[in-house]
């Protein structure tokens, strides 16, 4: 019986939403015909409570790995143990959620084992001998590539949020074998390792906000951002902006939304002189609703918009912060 | 301690609104297209610039990919980087791109020779992934070739006499780590803000040497096939008016969705 590894991640025994998609993924590989059976992989005592629940989402067994250095979170550490899994069951596949800790812990258990690794995966598309057809995402999800894996294992992350994260509708009620095993690092795993931790005060963040307001070139100066901010305060919402915009030190990088910047799922996103180039796109495609303020009716955040104004962010803004306080008054 | 500090670059498109295919979608359609350096990557070279510029010693950029990859060294020299080395074959035209297996090896034979001639680097940088492949992998598999540490998603970093602190962002903040050196680190843009050329700068690129050296691929196990641009959802744009007069309709519309 061949099994499916789902890498269930967690940070000092806590799962994120993330974390339950490994193993919509392995199911999703049982059903394209990769393996017969899923073994989630916990890494690290502190999470052996969350085994609990695992049979529910498809695992019919779960392996607790133990170590004193897998205590906290060291991509060496879990990659480490991760590869001597692998040496010791020759699974059909791992697997892990896309995240950057599980693309993380599989190049380092790929690397480590000398096998390939494709990131990202969205679909499985067919399954040979010793090859799967898979597609995966590249340019940060703008572009989706036709790939085929070529191994004895397969070493696969799911892209976040592609796959269930739900339990499975076959498996209620079900509870996974629980086995423990004592990993067996080598001494420079613990290089890795986490240190210290640095906590940033809670609030309103660009990632949680329900309104983000957001600038790009339009803006035109650090200066610029004021009415974006003035009515981010007034909605409760958080200021974000396009690449060009922290490029030229006008608002911090922690505020920009795209490929390289945070990915973002507001409610409403007010896209103000952003022409909606593909890697801002990627960003914030995820929002529920978006309007787009710009000069430029042509633009491309225009005509990919639910809702547009054209005209000067600069005019726009402060009358509708004004609109917005007149309304309020009593 | 003067620090020998490495960072790997790659050359990729930089498309616009759209990404065009050929009509085979075999590749990227590039005939309209400027090129650029990976963004996680030129905060790399950045980053290597100011840590030379601040405990001394010497930076190298290396990029295996087509000869226009020469552009992007070039580019590196440019803000302040002093070497540039070039790892080229036949195979390696236009977008082409080798599986991650191959690159990592072929970078990781390089970067070995490189430092039996000149000593160890200290101190060797990568993207956290590279735009357009986004294989998350390259710089995790040379680290291990190379015997040497490396966490990904790096934001900050400061070096110290046996090892470097790197910071990672996380959802609540921060991740310390406290690696020894000599260490590899994935960054991530934001790391820094990246300075632009001066025209000395330029000149110098102008005339840098760049050294070349000749790799075969390895057979690696991830064949890229084709293409596809990922589904774009259509949507029937409402317009809500133009300029200031447009105020009061965006007000509602702010409050119909339960914003106000
Ligand atoms: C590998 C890679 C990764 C990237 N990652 C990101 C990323 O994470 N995030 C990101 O944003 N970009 C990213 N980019 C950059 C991206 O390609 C674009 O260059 C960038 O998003 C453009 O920013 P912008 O829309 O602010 O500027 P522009 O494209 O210059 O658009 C400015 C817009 O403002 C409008 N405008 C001008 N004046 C006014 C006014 N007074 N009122 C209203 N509208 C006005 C114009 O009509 C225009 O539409 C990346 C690029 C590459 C190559
Ligand atoms: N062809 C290449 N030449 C030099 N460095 C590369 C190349 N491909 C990838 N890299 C480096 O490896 C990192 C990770 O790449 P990837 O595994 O493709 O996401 C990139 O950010 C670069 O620093």
């Amino acid at each position: 019986m061949s099994e499916v590894l789902a890498i269930f991640e967690h940070d000092r025994g806590v799962a994120a939403e993330t974390s339950f998609q490994s193993l919509g993924f392995a199911r999703a590989l049982l059903a394209a015909g990769v393996g017969s059976s899923i073994t989630a992989v916990v890494i690290g005592a502190e999470a052996d409570a969350l085994a609990h629940d695992l049979g529910a989402y498809g695992a019919s067994s779960v392996v607790l790995i133990h170590h004193a250095e897998l205590t906290d979170y060291a991509p060496e550490a879990w990659g480490e143990a991760v590869a001597e899994l692998i040496a010791l069951r020759s699974p059909a596949a791992v697997v892990a959620t896309g995240t950057d800790r599980g693309n993380e812990v599989l190049a380092y258990a790929s690397a480590i084992a000398d096998l390939p690794f494709a990131a990202n995966v969205t679909e499985i598309r067919s399954v040979g001998d010793a090859s799967l057809d898979l597609t995966r995402v590249r340019w940060g999800g703008s572009l989706l590539e036709r790939s085929k894996l070529v191994a004895a294992t397969y070493v696969l992350s799911g892209a976040a949020h592609v796959f269930d994260g739900e339990p499975s509708p076959d498996h209620i009620g079900a509870t996974a074998a629980t086995e423990t095993v004592d990993a067996t690092l080598p001494d420079t795993a613990a290089r890795t390792r986490i240190t210290d931790r640095v906590t940033l005060s809670s609030g309103i963040t660009l990632t949680t906000a329900a309104v983000v307001v957001s600038g790009g070139r339009g803006v035109g100066s650090a200066e610029g951002f004021a009415p974006l901010v003035e009515l981010a305060d007034l909605l409760g919402g958080a200021v974000g902006c396009s690449r060009v915009v922290t490029n030229n030190g006008w608002r911090p990088h922690s505020d920009q939304v795209g490929q390289t910047g945070k990915r973002i799922a507001p409610e409403l996103y007010i896209a103000c002189g952003i022409s909606g180039a593909i890697q801002h796109w990627v960003g914030m495609m995820a929002s529920k609703h978006v309007l787009a303020i710009n000069t430029d009716g042509e633009a491309n955040m225009v005509g990919k918009a639910e809702y547009a104004v054209i005209g000067d962010l600069h005019k726009i803004l402060p009358a509708v912060s004004a609109e917005i306080r007149k309304r309020r008054t009593p | 301690m003067a620090l020998r500090i490495l960072v790997c670059v790659k050359r990729v498109p930089a498309p616009g609104a759209r990404i065009t295919l050929t009509a085979d979608h075999s590749a990227i359609d590039v005939k309209n297209l400027g090129f650029t350096t990976s963004p996680h990557e030129e905060c790399a070279v950045e980053e290597a610039i100011r840590l030379v510029e601040q405990h001394g010693g010497e930076a190298t950029v290396l990029t295996l990919g087509a000869a226009e990859a020469e552009e992007q060294l070039r580019y590196a020299i440019s803000v302040g980087i002093v070497k540039a080395v070039h790892i080229s074959h036949p195979s390696l035209v236009g977008e082409s791109d080798w599986d991650p297996q191959a690159t990592a090896a072929a970078l990781a034979d390089t970067i070995a020779s490189i430092e039996a001639a000149d000593g160890a680097f200290d101190l060797i940088l990568f993207g956290n992934e590279s735009a357009d492949a986004g294989g998350f992998q390259v710089g995790v598999r040379v680290a291990r070739k190379l015997g040497r540490p490396i966490v990904n998603g790096i934001k900050s970093i400061e070096v110290g006499d046996t090892a470097v602190v790197a910071q990672r962002e996380s959802t609540s903040g921060f991740e310390v780590y406290n690696l020894p050196l000599p260490a590899v680190l994935g960054v991530k843009e934001g790391l820094n803000l990246p300075r632009y050329p001066t025209l000395p700068g330029r000149l110098r690129s102008k005339k840098a040497e760049i050294s070349a050296v000749a790799a075969e691929p390895i057979a690696g196990g991830l064949l890229t096939e084709s293409f596809d641009n990922a589904a774009e959802l259509v949507v029937q744009t409402t317009m809500l008016g133009t300029g200031e007069d447009a105020a009061p309709a965006i007000v509602d519309l702010i409050e119909r969705l339960g914003l106000l």
